[in-house]
């Protein structure tokens, strides 16, 4: 192309309904001065308005993984099941028979904190869509929330908001919620955390991607009309809360921001994965992707950016919701249950008959070139014209470190003082029960349908991890005899944020090793990670510490126990008034159970099962929930995770469960091995009473041996006439596996030397069940 | 037997009900078959549900769009015809919009979505998928709903005419004010018309069909077994076949 015609294309651009671009503008849309001078030195000019707007979204952080890319990119994300890893709308790992999962989790923290029912539920829609995109039906949803401090009117506020908008998007949309974890930190009093997570099921041979291939190919826009509804949600989720001028307030802030927060409508996804998934059964479809935060923007430039390829869109053609919309505006609208599709030329029809059979908006708004830009024109002029190249790499940074100086003061602590009597440590384990962060979750996942699409085999609550079957594909026809066993995925979310902000490298390294511990404990063998690292501003030195750290620990750790991270969101700027929340890097993982029946629930069984710890007895106090609710000190380095000592009890968990010998198994984790058996006796069918004799300890104080936290630890239990067969794979393994009591009775009794107690079944129950509820009600 | 399954958009227990019909009751006789809203007429089934969901996402009182699909008529003529039909959670409230069955489904009294095991007693008069269930046994199946609670402004008159089917109750089979999830007046859990062809309850039974899922046990069948037998012309015998 000469000078000439440059100069000629620039000159047609239209800079319209929208002022002439400065540089203060630009700090107004997120761009630094060193991001502006890069993005006139490309294109050779200022940029238009429209320009300006589609840049913005695409560099934010919330988009562009500016300041993590660097880091991520040292992740283990390659591994024999992994069929698709990062850099798609989700992740795919192959489970046999020709099957797939995909899934993906994602953060939706600041529209939730601003308006908590509309921003859940259009979270729990944006992770659904981002599974369907790449041709999986959703069969599970997961979320991992964290809220201030337990006992504020706000907390509560908002607590009851986003679980009921979970519910409201998740139930009616009709996939079955069954794992995540709710928690409760000073720290997330102005930036409370909402990240949700699906798993969706799809055929080997009918993946899809979202790239605009085969230049002349039409660009559909299918699903809900383009509102002004969340223009600058993307740049909204880049930027602190702040309490603006001297009377102002973080509220006031948030309020303001609420226009930035979409509204969700399930049933218009319910429409749109139907019709999608129905679509897919076709050869029509070239790629897809949903429009999600910066909407057509980021669609757009995401498809023909991977595919390198180009795409002009004629947004004359886009569905409006409402009259006189810019392209600005509809360039940055985050209206929700759009998708944006490249299908084959001449096909057109066929694929709108199908939108047409489910009632749905679809219009041809574009087509794929080889240009290698993103076109935007409307009214026959053209708005926009960028390099696509630029838009979805245009800027990284390898952010400075700096080492936190509070981790020196919290490194060491002096353990409270000891208990004098057998009856108040009973007492402190009765607190630690009815802590909100351990107590029962029934009056959250009570909201969520955990059953349908008849696939639940474990629910909330039952187990460390959440348990759904997986049908095999249907035998051929003649070959009924003998259907094969289904199998399940089995699914662990959450983060104890508090061994990460003592130590951000380790404290990640645990967060993967419980995910990996809470998929044994149900029997699965874990096969792979999703992520959504939630962390402060990264322009601060100590975040970024902590964030690289953070993803240097789960990077050795997913290396290590060989499960490597498919897919992963990334959530910064998460402060308030300069005050980060707590490191949260929240790991889900995903395991297989070859059969489904071949899985084991935390409750013990019945009465006069054995019950033994497979894994250390004892634990450290250093970063322990106990430390933190009885003494109020969050302090210490806590133990670390040995994967030349821990793998082995991994394995020896696993085929015990697997052989068939255990009748319940469950992950010592969050106060320590009181709780998890307290918990055992609690959550059984019906609940049974527990004696336990703790001899062999006697030199560790009762607190490390009862509420010490370590990793790869295990309540197990079983018939007595299985105890030789669980000793020999101990032995076998070469774990320590110590027989500490016995199930029935009415009480949960403890033996530790001197200190003796018991706790009346009834009233262990009560604390478990209703410590929640102070939170609620 | 054949089966016919509505499918709405929205609905999203299709599939559920499908599967427990067609794959998991298959082996002794039944299969399903998914009918489309849009479609006029029914086919040659022997028997309907009317799935559960959000049809039309319940923006409107629930079941309120649907009871107006182009469907409905055939559906009509159906049940007018004494075919039997069963309406589960979205599909009950879809049948009294219809016109179909007495009473109607408002907001739970907790104001929240409830998702959790229930116990029906089993009561009132043979009805297609209850006839071969002893009257004051007692099943084992889960709710799934906001629009659960049931009101009718003649609830004597209805128990006189023996069309309450199902009633809340405790794990020991008492109705109590404890064991009522959602504040249905007489704790009522499902009815059926004055034919008794037509039944809706808010429970799932097809949720409750296999033992593997956590959603407690097998009970469910009962409802399916039911139809199986009355389609036969013979009792059956309930809670497995051999």
């Amino acid at each position: 192309m000469s000078g000439q015609a440059d100069i000629e294309e620039t000159i047609m651009i239209r800079n319209a309904h929208g002022p002439q671009v400065t540089i203060e503008i630009a700090e107004e849309h997120g761009l630094t001065k060193d991001e502006y001078q890069r993005l006139t030195d490309r294109l050779g000019r200022a940029p238009t308005y429209t320009e300006l707007g589609i840049v913005g979204a695409m560099w934010s952080e919330h988009c562009s993984y500016k300041s993590s890319r660097v880091h991520l990119r040292t992740l283990p994300t390659e591994g024999e099941r992994v069929i698709e890893g990062p850099g798609e709308n989700a992740g795919v790992v192959d489970i046999g028979d020709g099957q797939a999962v995909v899934f993906k989790m994602e953060s939706h923290n600041h529209p939730s904190f601003i308006e908590p029912y509309q921003g859940a539920a259009t979270g729990v829609g944006g992770i659904c869509r981002d599974v369907f995109t790449m041709g999986a039906r959703p069969i599970a949803l997961a979320d991992c929330l964290r809220f201030g401090r337990p006992d504020s009117d706000r907390t509560r506020y908002l607590l009851g908001g986003v679980v009921a908008g979970i519910a409201g998007y998740g139930n009616s949309f009709g996939v079955a919620n069954v794992a995540g974890d709710v928690k409760f930190d000073d720290s997330y009093d102005g930036n409370i955390l909402v990240n949700a997570f699906c798993l969706g099921l799809a055929r080997t041979e009918r993946i899809f991607r979202g790239t605009a291939r085969g230049e002349g190919n039409p660009v559909l826009y299918v699903g809900a009309k383009t509102g002004r509804d969340g223009i600058h949600g993307a740049t909204m989720a880049s930027a602190e809360f702040v309490a603006a001028g001297q009377d102002a307030s973080v509220q006031s802030d948030a309020d303001a921001k609420r226009p930035a927060v979409q509204v969700g409508d399930p049933f218009m996804e319910k429409l749109l994965l139907e019709a999608c998934l129905e679509l897919m059964e076709s050869d029509v479809l070239v790629g897809i992707q949903d429009m999600g935060a910066a909407g057509l923007t980021s669609s757009a430039v995401e498809m023909a950016a991977r595919a390198g390829s180009g795409i002009e869109l004629e947004l004359d053609n886009v569905p409006c919701r409402e009259q006189g919309m810019t392209p600005y505006e509809l360039m940055l609208s985050e209206s929700q249950e759009r998708m944006l599709m490249v299908v084959e030329r001449g096909r057109e029809e066929q694929a709108m008959a199908v939108f047409a059979k489910w009632d749905l908006d679809a219009a041809v708004i574009g087509r794929v070139t080889d240009s290698g830009r993103v076109v935007v024109r409307a009214s026959g002029e053209v708005y926009a014209d960028l390099p696509a190249d630029l838009l979805a790499d245009g800027v990284q940074y390898d952010r400075p470190t700096a080492r936190p100086a509070y981790l020196d003061s919290v490194a060491t602590f002096a353990v409270p003082e000891r208990a004098t009597s057998g009856a108040a440590v009973g007492e402190h384990l009765l607190a630690l029960l009815s802590e909100p962060d351990i107590a029962s979750k029934a009056w959250v996942y009570r909201q969520y349908d955990h059953n349908v699409r008849h696939g639940t085999v474990i629910r909330p609550g039952a187990a460390d991890a959440g348990v759904v079957r997986i049908m095999r594909p249907q035998p051929q026809s003649g070959a009924s005899a003998g259907e094969p066993a289904a199998k399940a995925i089995a699914i662990s979310a959450g983060c104890q944020a508090r061994h990460v902000y003592l130590a951000p490298y380790e404290g990640t390294r645990l967060v993967v090793a419980e995910a990996y511990a809470n998929l044994v404990a149900v029997g699965a063998r874990p096969i792979a990670v999703t992520n959504c690292l939630n962390f402060g501003n990264p322009e601060k030195p100590e975040i970024m510490w902590q964030l690289a750290e953070s993803i240097r620990g789960l990077g050795d750790a997913c290396r290590q126990l060989e499960t490597p991270v498919v897919s992963g969101n990334v959530s910064l700027y998460n402060e308030t008034d300069g005050v980060a929340i707590k490191p949260t890097p929240m790991v889900a993982m995903v395991g297989l159970l070859g059969d489904a029946r071949a899985h084991t629930t935390m409750g013990f069984a019945g009465p006069d099962h054995e019950v033994a710890v497979l894994g250390a007895l004892a634990g450290s106090l250093a970063g322990s929930e106990y430390l933190a609710c009885i003494a109020g000190r969050v302090a210490g380095v806590p133990a670390p995770l040995d994967v030349a000592a821990h793998r082995p009890v991994f394995a020896a968990a696993l085929a015990m469960i697997e052989r068939g010998f255990l009748a319940s198994a469950h992950d010592v984790s969050e106060g320590g091995l009181a709780v998890a058996i307290a918990e055992s006796a609690i959550a059984g069918p019906e609940s049974v009473g527990v004696e336990v004799k703790l001899e062999d300890a006697l030199a560790l104080g009762p607190e490390e041996l009862l509420f010490g936290e370590a990793p790869a630890r295990f309540v197990i239990s079983f018939q007595s006439e299985r105890r030789d067969a669980v000793m020999a794979i101990a032995r076998e393994h070469g774990v320590r596996c110590s027989v500490v009591g016995r199930t029935g009775g009415k009480e949960i009794s403890f033996d530790v030397g001197a200190f003796n107690f018991a706790i009346d079944l009834a009233r262990a129950k009560t604390a478990y069940q209703r410590g929640f509820l102070r939170v609620v009600e | 037997m054949i089966i016919g399954v509505i499918r709405f958009p929205g609905s999203n227990c299709d599939d559920d009900a499908f599967h427990a019909v067609h794959r998991v009751l298959g082996p002794h006789g039944m299969s399903g078959r998914m009918i489309w809203h849009k479609d006029v007429d029914l086919g040659n089934i022997d028997a309907l549900i009317v799935p559960g969901g959000f049809s039309y996402g319940d923006y409107l009182r629930c079941g309120a769009m649907a009871a107006h699909s182009p469907i409905m008529a055939a559906v009509k003529r159906f049940a007018e015809a004494g075919g039997p039909v069963l309406g589960i959670c979205n599909g009950f409230q879809i049948l009294c919009e219809a016109g179909l069955l007495e009473g109607a489904l408002i907001r739970n009294q907790s104001l929240s979505f409830i998702c959790e095991d229930v116990n029906c007693v089993v009561e009132g008069r043979p009805t297609p998928f209850t006839w071969a269930i002893p009257a004051g046994r007692h099943i084992h199946m889960s709710i799934a709903h906001s629009e659960g609670r049931y009101v009718h402004p003649d609830v004597a008159s209805l128990e006189q005419r023996s069309q309450v089917i199902f009633r809340y109750c405790s794990a020991d089979g008492e109705v109590t004010d404890r064991a009522n999830p959602n504040g249905s007046m007489g704790n009522i859990a499902g009815v059926c018309n004055s034919a008794g062809n037509v039944v809706g309850l808010m429970p799932h039974p097809e949720r409750a069909v296999e033992n593997l899922l956590g959603a407690g046990g097998e009970d469910g069948r009962t409802l399916f077994e039911s139809s199986l037998a009355y389609h036969r012309g013979r009792p059956a015998r309930v809670g497995g076949w051999q």
